[in-house]
């Protein structure tokens, strides 16, 4: 029996990497997410690295009501039940601030959208045992004049993976938060960015910490201290710097 | 799409550009970037095939999915950015491998096919384009498959340069092998006439000649002539790649240094040859374990001199070894191969004859020594490989690529405004009539 893996997100650039490695070890996987075309070619990219199958799952986590085909799917396959979680969006905070209603998309995307599918696959999971990946980020840690919008939905996020990783313990699901720095993907390209990785590390991190049964990790792993000096920073000092 | 604003260099890195970058990650993203500028693969080309210094470039790496395998033909289709060596990694494990694989594995299949590159199965297996059954270019006409039915614009695009649109994916034919180990044959060439000898005389499917280009006198020309066949079972997994950290310093590759390294490469195959057992990665790319390797020239950059002759000129490189021997120029292991008639499209390197790759660190006298090989290899009726060339100069180019009409005639029409301008096109002038 192959293990099934759900991957939310799946045209983001660490779910690309992430399914290759997912396929190399013959898993079967359903990759959902909006952009049908791109996901085909990954699926077929699967298939032919020795997936035990790959199907394509049009959905919108602003739109629960496409969840729906996706545990229809799951149900027909046995086994424990994998979710990996990528979707996220990060519009510039300037953008924010000249459009504020940018808020509620991002806030859907990162928080509120990954948090309905988890909690509609979450009872299979109990049932039927597995894992859970949550991609945050380090800019969830703690809120920057440069991107708190997409900070705030990324620590609501964690928070949100924290009780649910406390509640799935109890039936032997694993939850883990992965907490990635910037990544080198279409996302960061041409920005300048400290301490930058790449889709391929993060996606192995993520592997090598499922396998672990880690509960929150950072990739790569430099930005734990660095967040966690981040964090100490008193208020009134922090306030003042621009970062 | 986001434009990243950088300085990049061939691998060469004697030659380099300051422009606008894009790397997208979704093919859908091509249509538009092709209306930007040309695109580039790992940019493995030595020299400036790769650049677009002041204008915007794709970046196809990210582009490098599978898009479908039939394991009853053969035939894969992959988008450009993929690379040959991670081909090979995923498919020779079951029986199949890239038709043919340069010296490199981080050559992209775009790269491949607009330089249309040859491997140690040359005089076998052709060209690269040999196998080549379709290739899907974007451009300002939107996109098009071209195959082999489209007989100018598929020899235009061939070997082509970039020049006749964006490479979007590509079908070839893999090539079916027994396994993924390599057994190798390595053997002695004392000198020479030697080592002609036994390039002639291999029946092998992969053969390829190390020639130690610091060797002197008597012992000209010697070197150690590998030969390869796939075969079944298991090696353990090649040590991850090492990577050269910092720009080596002037001394790093001294002729002394080199003289002693050529000396020992050559001494450690014995007298009497002997067959060794490799994993296919290693035999193919040798220099891909260390990573970043051109580093070791340090930052003035290296070139490479590749040239080929025909069989009956073999003696004018039995003349430009003596030259690069005496200069005491010469970088580590030269290669030396006999090709095929094998190529495939109007700009193809290949000709029926024999190829010599030497590296040169980037100095004057070595730049000058490059324009003595350049004028001898023209007179001899041979050409140079554009893959690796960055100092020819577009007469000379022309006068050796005798299609070149018929390329520039297809590429007019698929890009009249000059869209895929590179560097290197417009150092050579390729894009207007000799
Ligand atoms: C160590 C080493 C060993 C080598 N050995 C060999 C060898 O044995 N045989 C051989 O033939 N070559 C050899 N080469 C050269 C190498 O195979 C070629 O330069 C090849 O083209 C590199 O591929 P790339 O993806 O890096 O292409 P690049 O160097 O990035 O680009 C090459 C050309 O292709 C164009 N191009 C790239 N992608 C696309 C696309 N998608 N659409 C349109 N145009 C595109 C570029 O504009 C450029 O003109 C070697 C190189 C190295 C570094």
């Amino acid at each position: 029996m192959s293990e099934t893996w759900i991957i939310l997100g799946a045209t983001s650039s660490i779910a690309r990497v992430m399914a290759r490695r997912l396929a190399g070890r013959g898993a079967h996987l359903l990759l959902c997410g909006r952009d049908h075309a791109d996901m085909q070619a990954t699926a077929a990219d699967a298939l032919a690295r020795g997936a035990a199958g790959a199907e394509v799952h049009g959905i919108d986590v602003r739109n629960p009501d496409t969840f729906a085909p996706v545990i229809a799917a799951v149900n027909t396959l046995d086994g424990p039940v994998n979710v990996a979680v990528f979707v996220g969006s990060m519009p510039e905070q300037s953008e924010i601030d000249a459009d504020p209603a940018l808020i509620d998309g991002t806030i859907a995307d990162s928080l509120t959208g990954p948090a309905r599918f988890l909690h509609e696959i979450a009872p299979l999971l109990e049932e039927r045992g597995g894992s859970i990946a949550g991609v945050g980020s380090v800019a969830g840690d703690r809120g920057r004049v440069t991107n708190y919008v997409y900070g705030a939905a990324k620590a609501g996020f964690a928070a949100y993976l924290s009780g649910l990783r406390n509640r799935m313990a109890r039936k032997g699901v694993h939850v883990m938060t992965v907490k990635p720095g910037p990544v080198d993907t279409a996302m960061t390209w041409g920005m300048k960015m400290p301490l930058m990785t790449t889709p391929e590390a993060v996606a192995d991190a993520i592997l090598k910490g499922l396998a672990r049964k880690r509960n929150v990790i950072y990739t790569a792993g430099i930005w734990r201290p660095v967040m966690m000096v981040i964090r100490a920073v008193p208020e009134p000092i922090f306030k003042k710097t621009s970062f | 799409m986001r434009w990243k604003e950088m300085d990049y260099a061939g691998w060469g890195r004697a030659l380099s550009a300051h422009g606008h970058v894009a790397r997208p990650e979704r093919s859908r993203d091509l249509k538009p970037l092709s209306l930007e500028g040309p695109a580039m693969g790992n940019r493995r080309s030595y020299g400036d095939a790769a650049l677009n210094g002041g204008g915007r470039i794709t970046d196809m790496t990210r582009l490098d999915r599978i898009l479908s395998f039939d394991e009853t033909t053969g035939i894969l289709e992959a988008e450009a950015g993929i690379m040959l060596g991670e081909l090979a990694e995923v498919f020779a494990p079951r029986g199949w491998l890239p038709p043919v694989m340069p010296g490199t594995g981080f050559a992209t299949l775009g790269g491949a096919i607009a330089m249309d590159v040859h491997g140690k199965n040359h005089h076998g297996a052709g060209s690269f384009g040999a196998h080549v059954t379709e290739v899907t270019l974007v451009g300002p006409a939107g996109e098009q498959a071209v195959t082999p039915e489209d007989l100018p614009l598929f020899r235009a695009t061939l070997g082509g340069l970039g020049q006749t649109g964006i490479i979007a994916r590509a079908k070839i034919a893999m090539k079916r092998c027994k396994g993924d180990i390599m057994m190798v044959t390595e053997r002695r060439a004392k000198d020479w006439d030697d080592h002609i000898a036994l390039l002639d005389g291999s029946e092998a499917t992969y053969v390829v000649g190390w020639i130690d280009a610091t060797a002197t006198g008597a012992a000209l020309g010697r070197g150690i002539v590998e030969e390869g066949e796939t075969g079944p079972g298991l090696v353990p997994k090649p040590k991850p790649s090492r990577k050269v950290p910092f720009d080596a310093p002037g001394f790093a590759l001294a002729p002394p240094i080199v003289k002693g390294f050529n000396e020992l490469y050559y001494r450690r195959v014995p007298k009497s040859g002997r067959t060794v057992v490799r994993p296919i990665g290693k035999f193919f790319f040798p220099l891909d374990k260390v990573h970043d390797w051109n580093r070791l020239y340090g930052k003035r950059g290296f070139h490479q001199f590749q040239c080929v002759v025909p069989l009956a000129a073999v003696g004018v490189l039995r003349d430009m070894l003596e030259k690069i021997a005496a200069s005491g120029l010469a970088s580590p292991l030269a290669v030396l191969k006999r090709m095929g008639a094998g190529r495939a499209g109007h700009m193809s390197f290949p000709m029926e004859g024999y190829t010599l790759a030497v590296d040169f660190p980037n100095r004057d006298k070595a730049v000058a020594l490059i324009g003595e090989l350049e004028a001898m290899t023209e007179a001899a009726g041979g050409r140079l490989y554009l893959a690796k060339d960055s100092l020819a100069d577009g007469a000379r180019i022309k006068a050796m690529y005798p299609e070149h009409a018929d390329w520039l005639e297809q590429v007019r029409a698929r890009d009249p405004d000059g869209l895929y301008l590179t560097d290197m096109v417009r150092r050579l002038d390729l894009r207007s009539d000799a």
